[in-house]
């Protein structure tokens, strides 16, 4: 086991696959000699060179079109988005080729391209430099979508993309780059859990916090806050969004019957929707109560000095436990929750 | 002055401007530049180029006669652009691979499409209508200029792997505005990587002229990316091969990318779906009709005594049982069952997309209990 931050395990990530396969290559804006803007690919231009970590031209949709090439021709390419709000240029690409090629061809054209981006706010960052858009990319039919939020997961499920045959959105949370957790660099892929599974962080009895990326910390401080209270969360770190682990969903919310759902993403036809649809259809007759949703508001992302009153924190997310388990909240003496 | 009556929208003055071995007329016009390319053919290849031309032709003609008559949902003809597409796709390499539009019928026909390849996708049974690795070509692409970029990346493999191969990508004058497309010839020209764009310059993108993409000459782009070009006669099959063998020779010997301008017609309709009758005038037509890249190289053929009956009789009987097994062909497919539509979506599987599809088989299993 070695101590590293979730930035240090990304990069142990991509070494190891390139190591493994020398049919990984990586495309992105100044990830070679500079490294990445957040050092994702640091050193690995001196490893492997330039024809496998290429530094591309200033264009998004031309570095997925060029993966998709590269994929044709049987390579696996790693694509960096140098920020969650520059991937919309690449939209057509990822959402007409990438996904469908598979499909199309009935398998006979395989597109396994990793395409990572540095993800959501909470850093104080400039405009487009904060967006949380996997909702887009979980609505389309033959992409897979990874949101990771410890080092472990990071190093473990990075490599599990970049083997994996299909295209993955891997979504990195920038705002825990710099967290710490105990890593395992030699446990054997093999033996590892499938990429699409989620996690329980934290067991508790009273209600169930779903949620994933930087949220699924903000869940544990509430979830120990919340036991402060004598409340039991159980959290559970989705850890995939497409597909979505409903049987440790579903096995936690037949426990507790309360479920609360958090992300920074905004709340129309979110992902949060989603899973809550999903959960009561799977397990309508085990609810005790509504389910709710913590999430950014319906806004453009605001400026900086405004995200803290976005993004869901930890008294956001009690005041909506408080809602599942029928106690006082923001709530108390509405009809019918805000209609 | 409008701002699509430009010399660029005019085709008369267009065609002066090109590079040519065989004028309209038939006759040999020397061509310095491009003779070295072409010292090889003789009769007989111009001969298979002619019978090339003329059973895509009536591939095509079935094409829209299926579709008048129910049989596919759509067909988007190239007649017109038959020396364009047969003068390059003849230069390739077998191992060359192809990125192409959704018009490259004559192609697919060059890289050994059989007659089903021509029809499963636009009678709407296959997503693709034929296995890439085999033909040495990509599914026909419908997102206007996106598989430039396929190319480019697949020659940066092709770099990568040290192999002898070109990537080679087709689309037409609309799509030249198409930022993927310019994103790619900066791509190939960054990477010098060995591609070969070529622009069949038809003139129409639906309705609109090509001056309303361009008020400069397509091929006079590329220089500005880095990348050499050539603005060919696309109606002459000869010039056609001659400047495509010139584009590949340079991609192929390590000078990176080049840049075909094929300057053309497209005869038809944009799809079968199109009345062109709403936006282009029949003397536009008619002049283009003068230019038919068949009856050029025919004239050309005769003239030189190189173009017996028995060739013509050979070519029609080529012709006329393609168009035949085309019809067979299409006729005979059988569309998949229902459970189908799930196959494939993922290489592996996905929890998700199994709980939807056992969940469409048990509503589907309703209807054999009833």
């Amino acid at each position: 086991m070695t101590t590293m931050t979730l930035g240090k395990a990304l990069n142990a990530g991509l070494r190891r696959a390139m190591k493994d396969d020398d049919r990984v290559v990586l495309l992105g804006e100044d990830i070679g000699t500079l490294g990445g803007v957040f050092r994702i690919t640091d050193g690995l231009l001196d490893e492997f060179g330039a024809k496998r970590v290429i530094d591309t031209p200033l264009a998004e949709s031309g570095i997925v079109g060029t993966a998709v090439g590269l994929a044709f021709r049987g390579y696996r390419p790693v694509v960096e988005i140098q920020f969650d709000g520059f991937i919309y240029p690449a939209f057509d690409q990822i959402v007409s080729q990438v996904a469908k090629l598979h499909y199309r061809t009935q398998g006979k054209v395989r597109m396994p391209i990793t395409i990572r981006v540095p993800w959501a706010g909470g850093i104080g960052a400039a405009e487009h430099h904060s967006e949380s858009p996997e909702a887009y990319f979980v609505h389309t039919a033959g992409l897979r979508v990874i949101a990771v939020s410890d080092p472990q997961d990071a190093y473990r499920c990075l490599r599990q993309a970049i083997a994996c045959d299909d295209p993955v959105l891997f979504f990195e949370p920038k705002r825990l780059y710099h967290h710490k957790g105990e890593v395992d660099l030699d446990a054997p892929l093999a033996d590892a859990p499938p990429m699409g599974l989620a996690k329980v962080v934290r067991a508790g009895t009273d209600a169930t916090l779903i949620t994933y990326g930087a949220m699924v910390r903000t869940a544990l401080d509430a979830a120990a806050a919340a036991e402060d209270e004598g409340i039991s969360l159980e959290v559970i770190d989705l850890r995939s969004l497409s597909p979505v682990d409903y049987e440790t969903v579903t096995a936690s919310v037949r426990r507790t019957g309360r479920v609360v759902v958090a992300h920074e993403a905004s709340r129309e036809a979110g992902v949060a929707a989603e899973v809550i649809a999903s959960i009561t259809e799977f397990c309508f007759e085990y609810l005790e109560s509504a389910p709710v949703r913590v999430t950014g508001h319906d806004i453009p992302y605001p400026p900086a000095k405004l995200e803290k009153f976005h993004l869901p924190d930890l008294d956001r997310i009690l005041d909506a436990v408080d809602r599942v388990l029928d106690r006082p909240s923001s709530i108390s003496g509405m009809k019918g929750a805000n209609l | 002055m409008s701002p699509h009556n430009t010399p660029i929208a005019d085709t008369e003055s267009d065609l002066e401007l090109t590079e040519r071995i065989i004028a309209p007329d038939g006759t040999r016009v020397p061509n310095p530049q491009l003779d070295p390319f072409v010292k090889d053919v003789d009769f007989q290849t111009l001969r298979d180029l002619h019978r090339d031309m003329v059973v895509l032709r009536r591939i095509d003609a079935e094409g829209v006669a299926l579709q008048r008559q129910g049989q596919l949902g759509l067909w988007a003809p190239c007649n017109g652009q038959e020396a364009a597409q047969i003068g390059t796709g003849r230069a390739l390499q077998r191992r060359d691979f192809v990125f192409p539009s959704y018009r490259e019928t004559g192609v697919m026909y060059s890289r050994g499409a059989q007659p089903g390849d021509y029809v499963r996708m636009w009678r709407g049974e296959e997503g693709a209508a034929y296995d890439p690795a085999d033909l040495g070509i990509a599914p026909l692409q419908i997102i206007i200029g996106a598989q430039t970029l396929h190319a480019v990346g697949y020659a940066l493999g092709i770099q990568h792997d040290g192999a002898d191969e070109v990537a080679v990508t087709y689309f037409g004058d609309g799509a030249t505005s198409q930022g993927d497309v310019n994103e790619a010839m900066v791509f190939a020209a960054s990477y010098r990587a060995p591609v070969v764009f070529v622009c069949q310059n038809n003139h129409w993108a639906i309705s609109e002229p090509v001056g309303l993409q361009s008020q400069f000459p397509l091929a006079g782009r590329a220089p500005g990316f880095g990348i050499p070009s050539l603005r060919v006669d696309g109606n002459d099959v000869l010039a056609c091969m001659a400047a495509m063998r010139w584009a590949l020779e340079h991609a192929r010997s390590g000078k990176g990318p080049a840049y075909l301008e094929a300057v053309t017609y497209r005869m038809g309709p944009h799809t079968t779906a199109d009345d062109p009758k709403r936006y282009r005038s029949d003397a536009e037509l008619e002049q283009w009709r003068r230019r038919d890249p068949i009856a050029r190289l025919e004239a050309h053929l005769r003239a030189a005594g190189e173009l017996p009956a028995e060739h013509l009789d050979a070519v029609q009987a080529q012709a006329d049982e393609m168009a035949r097994e085309m019809r067979a062909a299409c006729l005979g497919l059988v569309t998949r069952p229902a459970m189908a539509v799930f196959d494939r979506v993922y290489a592996e599987p996905h929890s998700g997309l199994e709980r939807e599809r056992d969940e469409y088989a048990a509503y589907l299993a309703t209807f054999e209990e009833a």
